[in-house]
C-alpha cells in the first residue's frame, strides 16, 4: 500500500480567452494564445493535496501529456503542493490527435508503474469537453470510478463519493484502488504561494515517452472540420400568447 | 561608462519570474479588483486583502531569507508590485509602505535588530511605517525638527510627523530625528535613524487623513511626546541617520515607479476596451484617429515607464549605484501615470467623469505618484546632479 495519488493535469487554452477558428477550419488558433491548467484539473490537484495534508495519502504525483510547455502546467501543480511530476512527451501530429483514449492508456500504464492507489482527474477538459478520460482509465484498469465528485471521503472500507447527477446528488461507496473525477463544487483550488513557487523548482519532473509505456498513440478519430457556432439571430417581441402561438405555427415549430 | 551590452536587462523573464507575475496577476484580478471601488468609497483599511497577500508571500519580499523572508531581488518585487498596483494603488501603497519602512533596517540594521523587527513581519501580517516627513519639512528632509536627546541609555524624542503611510496600523516605525542641535552641523552627521515600537508611551497617532486618492491607504500625523527609545534601537550609530534614510530610496523608488506603471497599464486597458466598444458617428471610437492617437501615446508611455523601472531595478540588483536610473524611473512613471489616467478619462468621455466607471479613481489615485517618495521636482534635482556628475570627470 503505497498511499500514492496520481493526478492528471491538462494544459488548455485559458478559460478567459476568446477562441478563434483557424482560417482553414482545421482547428482553433493556439499560437501565442494564453494557456493554463484546465480548471477541473486544478480542483483535482487541490483534492489530492488536501488528502496528503490530512495524511490519508503519502505522495501526490502529477502527470501531463503534451509538448514541452506541459511542464509549466506540471510546475503549477507542484507549486500547489504535489510532490513530483511526470511529463509524458507528446508533440506534433501525435499531440494534435491526442484524445481520451490515448491519455487513459497512458494513465493506466503509469498507475501500474507507480503503484498508485488513487487516480484523480478533472471531470472534463474545457477545450474538448469529452468527459471520457476518467471513465476509460477506470475501465482499462478494471477499477471502480467515482465521477462528477462533489464530495470525497476516504473511509476504512473504501471511498464515499457524493456525485452530482441530473436528478440531484448520488452517494456511492467504492473500493480502492479507484478513479475519481472532480466536479466544480468539490473544492476551491488554492493559490500557489510565492515560497511554494520557489520550492517547486527543486521538485523533480521525470520525462517519459509513450512508447516506453507500451502505448500506441494512433487515433481512431479524424477531425473533418471546425466551425464557429452560428451567429445568434435577433429575437422578436410578441404582445400576446395568441401572437406567440401563431408565430410558432408559421415557423413550423408547432 | 561601462559597455552598453553589459547594462541591458534580460529580454525575457525567467520561468520563476513568470510564475511570480502570474500569481500576483491572478490575486490582483480575482481578489483586489472586485473590492477596490468599495474600499475607495469607504476609505476602510483593506486589511483582509493585505492579510491574503501576506499569506501568499506577496508582501515583505525584500526581507532576507535568514530572517524568514524570501530575499527577492528588486526586479522580481517590481514585477509583483506592478501587477498589484494594476488592481488598486491604494491597497498596493499600504503594502509597499512596509518595504519602505523595512528598507533602512535591511540596509543598516545589525543582526539583532533584523531578527527582532524583520523576523516578526514574516511571522504575522504586521505593518510598519517610514516616519520622516513633518508638517514643515517634506522635500527638505534636513530641515526636520523632531529632536532626539540622549538621556542615560535611552533617547527621548519630541516632535511631529505628518503624512505617514500606515501611521495608524504600524507595529513599528523607522524614525528619523535630529540628534545634533548645532545648526552648523552638516546633514550627514546631524540625524539619527531609530526603530520605534508603535506602542511606546508618548506616541500619539492622529486621525486618518481624507485624501484625493489611494483613499483606503492609512495616512496620519503622529506626535512624539517624551518618547523613550532604547539605544539598542539606533541604526548603525548616532549621526548616521540621514544617509540611511536616503539610501533606502535607491531600493524603493523602482517599486514605486512599478506601481505607477501598473496604474497606467490599467488606465490604458480600460480605455482601449472602451474605445473598441463605444460607437460614435457610425463606428467604434477606436477607429477615429483622434482617439487611436491618444491610445497610441498612452501605450508609448506605459512601455517606456516599464523599461525605466526595470532598468533601475536591474542596476541595483547587479550591485551598482542606481540613483540616476531610480530617479528617472520614478519621475517618468509618476508623470505618465497622471497623463495616461487623465487621457483614459478623456477617452471615456462623460462616462469617464462618473464614479460608475473605473477611470476617475485612477486619475485621483495617480496624483500622489508625483508627490510621495520624492516629488517630481526633487527627482529632477537628483537627475540633474547625477547627470552633471558624469560630465565633470
Amino acid at each position: 500500500m503505497s498511499g500514492r495519488v496520481l493526478v492528471g493535469v491538462k494544459r488548455v487554452i485559458d478559460y478567459a480567452v476568446k477562441i478563434r477558428v483557424k482560417p482553414d477550419h482545421s482547428g482553433v488558433v493556439t499560437d501565442g494564445v494564453k494557456h493554463s491548467m484546465n480548471p477541473f484539473c486544478e480542483i483535482a490537484v487541490e483534492e489530492a493535496v488536501k488528502l496528503k495534508e490530512k495524511k490519508l495519502m503519502k505522495e501526490v504525483v502529477v502527470v501531463s501529456c503534451g509538448p514541452q510547455q506541459s511542464q509549466e502546467t506540471i510546475r503549477t501543480a507542484l507549486a500547489m503542493g504535489a510532490d513530483r511530476g511526470i511529463h509524458v512527451e507528446v508533440s506534433g501530429k501525435d499531440y494534435e490527435t491526442l484524445g481520451p483514449l490515448q491519455v487513459s492508456k497512458i494513465l493506466a500504464a503509469l498507475a501500474k508503474k507507480e503503484d498508485a492507489q488513487l487516480i484523480i482527474l478533472g471531470k472534463q477538459a474545457i477545450d474538448d469537453d469529452c468527459n471520457q478520460t476518467g471513465q476509460m482509465t477506470a475501465a482499462l484498469l478494471d477499477w471502480p470510478q467515482g465521477t462528477f465528485a462533489s464530495e470525497v471521503s476516504l473511509e476504512k472500507d473504501g471511498i464515499k463519493v457524493v456525485r452530482e447527477i441530473d436528478g440531484g446528488l448520488e452517494t456511492i461507496k467504492i473500493s480502492t484502488p479507484a478513479v475519481l473525477t472532480a466536479d466544480l463544487r468539490l473544492n476551491t483550488p488554492r493559490y500557489a504561494t510565492l515560497p511554494n513557487i520557489m520550492k517547486a523548482k527543486k521538485k523533480k519532473i521525470a520525462n517519459v515517452k509513450p512508447a516506453d509505456l507500451g502505448v500506441d498513440l494512433t487515433s481512431r478519430l479524424e477531425v473533418l472540420r471546425v466551425d464557429e457556432p452560428p451567429q445568434r439571430q435577433a429575437g422578436m417581441k410578441v404582445e400576446t400568447v395568441d401572437d406567440l402561438v401563431s408565430k410558432l405555427k408559421d415557423a413550423g415549430k408547432v | 561608462c561601462s559597455t552598453f551590452l553589459a547594462l541591458i536587462p534580460p529580454s525575457e523573464l525567467t520561468d520563476q519570474q513568470k510564475e511570480f507575475q502570474q500569481l500576483a496577476r491572478k490575486f490582483a484580478r480575482e481578489e483586489m479588483i472586485p473590492v477596490a471601488a468599495a474600499y475607495d468609497r469607504s476609505g476602510e483599511y483593506p486589511f483582509p486583502i493585505i492579510k491574503k497577500a501576506w499569506e501568499l508571500g506577496l508582501i515583505n519580499g525584500h526581507i532576507p531569507q535568514e530572517y524568514g523572508g524570501m530575499g527577492l531581488s528588486i526586479f522580481d518585487s517590481c514585477l509583483i508590485t506592478e501587477e498589484l498596483a494594476y488592481a488598486c494603488t491604494g491597497m498596493q501603497t499600504a503594502m509597499e509602505a512596509n518595504s519602505l519602512g523595512q528598507m533602512p533596517v535591511i540596509i543598516a540594521g545589525n543582526d539583532a535588530q533584523k531578527k527582532k523587527y524583520l523576523g516578526r513581519m514574516t511571522e504575522e501580517p504586521l505593518m510598519c511605517a517610514y516616519c520622516v516627513t513633518e508638517p514643515g519639512a517634506g522635500s527638505d528632509v534636513a530641515n526636520i525638527k523632531t529632536r532626539a536627546v540622549r538621556v542615560g541609555d535611552d533617547y527621548v524624542v519630541n516632535g511631529q510627523k505628518m503624512w505617514i503611510t500606515n501611521g495608524g496600523k504600524a507595529n513599528w516605525y523607522f524614525l528619523l530625528a535630529r540628534t545634533n542641535p548645532d545648526p552648523k552641523c552638516p546633514a550627514g552627521k546631524a540625524f539619527t535613524g531609530f526603530i520605534v515600537d508603535a506602542d511606546t508611551p508618548g506616541i500619539q497617532v492622529g486621525r486618518k487623513e481624507m485624501n484625493m486618492g489611494q483613499r483606503c491607504s492609512d495616512t496620519r500625523g503622529i506626535t512624539f511626546e517624551d518618547v523613550r527609545i532604547p539605544k539598542e534601537n539606533v541604526l548603525i550609530t548616532e549621526g548616521a541617520g540621514f544617509k540611511i534614510a536616503m539610501g533606502a530610496f535607491d531600493n524603493t523608488r523602482p517599486p514605486v515607479a512599478a506601481g505607477a506603471t501598473g496604474l497606467a497599464q490599467r488606465a490604458l486597458d480600460e480605455a482601449t476596451n472602451y474605445a473598441l466598444e463605444r460607437k460614435t458617428f457610425g463606428k467604434a471610437i477606436a477607429e477615429h484617429q483622434a482617439v487611436s492617437f491618444i491610445l497610441a501615446e498612452m501605450a508609448m508611455k506605459v512601455e517606456l515607464a516599464r523599461m525605466a523601472y526595470q532598468r533601475s531595478a536591474w542596476e541595483v540588483d547587479q550591485g551598482r549605484r542606481n540613483t540616476y536610473y531610480a530617479s528617472i524611473a520614478k519621475a517618468f512613471a509618476g508623470d505618465i501615470a497622471n497623463q495616461v489616467a487623465t487621457d483614459a478619462v478623456q477617452v471615456f468621455g462623460g462616462n469617464g467623469f462618473n464614479s460608475e466607471y473605473p477611470v476617475e479613481k485612477l486619475m485621483r489615485d495617480a496624483k500622489i505618484y508625483q508627490i510621495y517618495e520624492g516629488t517630481a521636482q526633487i527627482q529632477r534635482l537628483i537627475i540633474s546632479r547625477e547627470h552633471f556628475g558624469k560630465y565633470k570627470k
